[in-house]
């Protein structure tokens, strides 16, 4: 089954009334199936962004229909459309969105507070101490995000994107806000949760950072304008471990 | 979310702004406190004020002439003496004669007020002696010229010694002490209830008055909720000893000792209830200040809200959290508010005249309308939060 089949999807944005209305999606037919590790690119303004936010359930399409996991999205109500968030979705931001003065270990707990069904607070605590060593952070619990890299904070976010085992991480410019050996540093950890068998999707203008990915959407005016898979994504290990050689001399 | 996680995060977000915090509820704790300290020192006059009117007898009627009409006293020994043969409802009569006299004793002169009385009258005033006895039948039937003194008299004409046995002058003639009253001290409005000299009635009516009418007729009803019907029935007997006409008004008063306490702590009550509002005024400015508070916070953490809700929260888990911020933050405003009026309290009773009286009901109620408060005015700000979009929330710098 598909993980996300997108039908003819619009989001019309209204500027008030007798206004200009900006078609941020044009009709968007989209299929994505579990596994795989997709790029979503296109310019700002292209309607990336509120491609990503509707498929991250964030936002409604005002036409067509969303499918995630088979389930009608666009008919669910509020409360349902949030556990759907809690339990399938993970979202890694450009600007890591952690929780200030608050601890690594607290930051990746934060959507286990919200899972519906109780468990005792010490299971949650090792299943957020279990996702930050995935991201390789088990030495850096405690620390707030003020102590750590932009890198150990996108790794925190992440770990909390994965901590309730999503059926996708939806990652929007993950690496924006970051250095080129971070970056890469990050996509080697994309990688490495794809062949884990994680579903990810990224958003990113960068060709750079696209190439790690295993199939390329390309987004203009609303529309899909190219779909396909990357012939021979680049390995993000070795691009790294090149880059650290040139610039460690 | 659970409880217990909510309030975890609330106690962490209030205590992230301790200042802040602690400055947001001054108000709520000022507002509390005041409220409490108002109503205890009502409720301590109130107190004050009963026992007062209490410590002028027991299930007291005071039959006196008509109201600023003294003139018109009709009052007799012959109406006590009817009020006490048949009237049913009444345990203790005595006609009383108030006269203001300078009393002369072994070592000076004393100002003072001597009452005539009958033997009743220690049972209506619950006088207990603290040496000799009171008044018998045979003083006031053989118009004897003895005394039973307060302690206040007995100090300022006979020193030192209790003046039982001694002789004291009214007037020109001579009485023989013969009972010292036990001391009862001052009541609430600072009048000396030790300073007295009480003689047989009829000698008073002889020595000190011009005509044979009477200051009062004090009787005790015989019990508190027989008053009112005790009342009428000395008024029934008192209008038929006058011989007055169905349509002509009493020629006397009756003063009732439950009315009287009735409309002097009625008075204390409604001056406790209008001071508890205005201190309530600053309990309602209190919570407007949770209000603003909880508005800058909920705008400070707009994007912590975005990523709350992109996790999974629901409106109502937001709605909530804010909630139980304002509601924590206001409660313990409120506990701050009542531990310092308990220490003013405690304060007021050591170390002054003012009774204060805390009715312990009272701090649970002053506690729960600390919360509702906070439930009030967070309300408006954690509706706002919930109702936040987080795609914009997300994106606010």
């Amino acid at each position: 089954m598909s993980l996300v089949v997108m039908e003819s999807l619009r989001r019309y944005y209204g500027t008030g009334n007798g206004g200009v209305t900006v078609k941020a999606l044009d009709g968007i037919d989209l299929e994505i199936h579990p596994g795989e590790f997709v790029a979503i690119m296109g310019a700002s303004g292209s309607g990336k962004t509120t491609l990503m936010n509707i498929m991250g359930c964030l936002d409604l399409p005002t036409e067509g229909k969303y499918y995630l996991e088979g389930i009608d999205v666009t008919t669910l109500d509020p409360d349902r459309i949030a556990e759907i968030r809690n339990s399938k979705i993970g979202f890694v931001f450009q600007s890591f969105n952690l929780l200030p003065r608050t601890t690594a270990l607290e930051n990746v707990e934060l959507p286990l507070l919200y899972r519906r069904g109780s468990q005792s607070t010490r299971a949650l605590r090792d299943q957020a101490k279990e996702a930050l060593s995935r991201v390789g952070l088990a030495d850096r619990m405690d620390h707030v995000p003020s102590q750590l890299s932009g890198g150990q904070q996108q790794r925190v976010a992440i770990a909390r994107a994965l901590v309730n085992r999503p059926s996708l991480i939806l990652a929007d410019e993950p690496t924006g806000n970051l250095d080129t050996e971070m970056s890469l540093e990050i996509m080697t950890l994309f990688q490495e949760l794809h062949r884990g068998g994680i579903t990810i999707v990224m958003v990113t203008h960068e060709p750079d950072i696209a190439r790690f990915a295993q199939r390329k959407v390309v987004v203009r005016d609303g529309k899909i304008l190219q779909d396909g898979p990357i012939p021979d994504p680049a390995r993000a290990e070795e691009v790294l471990v090149r880059f650290r050689e040139e610039h460690t001399l | 979310m659970k409880p217990t996680v909510l309030v975890k995060l609330s106690f962490r977000s209030i205590f992230r702004n301790r200042m802040r915090s602690l400055l947001t509820t001054l108000g709520i704790i000022i507002g509390v406190s005041s409220v409490i300290i108002m109503v205890a020192i009502g409720e301590g006059s109130q107190a004050q004020i009963r026992d007062t009117i209490n410590s002028m007898g027991s299930n007291l009627l005071i039959v006196m002439p008509p109201r600023g009409r003294f003139d018109a006293n009709r009052l007799t020994q012959k109406d006590a003496e009817r009020i006490r043969t048949e009237a049913t409802l009444v345990s203790a009569v005595s006609g009383t004669l108030r006269r203001s006299v300078t009393v002369v004793g072994g070592s000076g002169n004393w100002s003072t007020i001597v009452y005539g009385v009958e033997p009743d009258y220690q049972a209506i005033k619950q006088w207990e002696l603290q040496e000799g006895e009171f008044i018998s039948e045979q003083d006031v039937k053989g118009r004897r010229k003895i005394a039973v003194i307060g302690s206040t008299v007995a100090k300022n004409l006979f020193g030192g010694v209790t003046g039982v046995g001694e002789t004291l002058r009214i007037g020109n003639a001579p009485f023989q002490v013969v009972g010292l009253l036990k001391s009862r001290g001052t009541n609430s409005m600072g009048q000396d209830l030790d300073d007295v000299v009480l003689v047989p009635l009829t000698t008073a009516l002889v020595r000190l008055s011009r005509n044979n009418y009477l200051s009062t007729i004090e009787i005790s009803a015989i019990s508190e909720d027989k008053m009112t019907e005790a009342q009428a029935e000395v008024e029934g007997i008192l209008r038929d000893s006058h011989r007055l006409a169905d349509d002509k008004e009493n020629d006397f008063e009756i003063l009732n000792q439950s009315q009287i306490i009735e409309v002097a702590s009625s008075t204390a009550r409604i001056l406790t209830i209008l001071l508890a509002c205005i201190a309530g005024v600053s309990l309602v400015v209190g919570g407007i200040g949770i209000m603003n508070i909880m508005l800058v916070s909920v705008t400070e953490r707009t994007r912590e809200i975005g990523v709350r809700l992109a996790v999974g929260a629901r409106r109502k888990d937001i709605l909530l959290q804010f909630l139980t911020e304002s509601i924590v933050l206001s409660l313990l405003g409120g506990a701050i508010g009542i531990l310092f009026s308990l220490g003013v309290v405690a304060g007021l009773g050591k170390f002054s005249p003012i009774r204060a009286i805390v009715n312990p009901l009272f701090i649970l109620v002053s506690a729960g309308f600390a919360g509702s408060v906070g439930v009030f005015f967070g309300y408006y700000p954690a509706r706002k939060a919930s109702g936040l979009n987080p795609i914009e929330a997300l994106r606010t710098e």
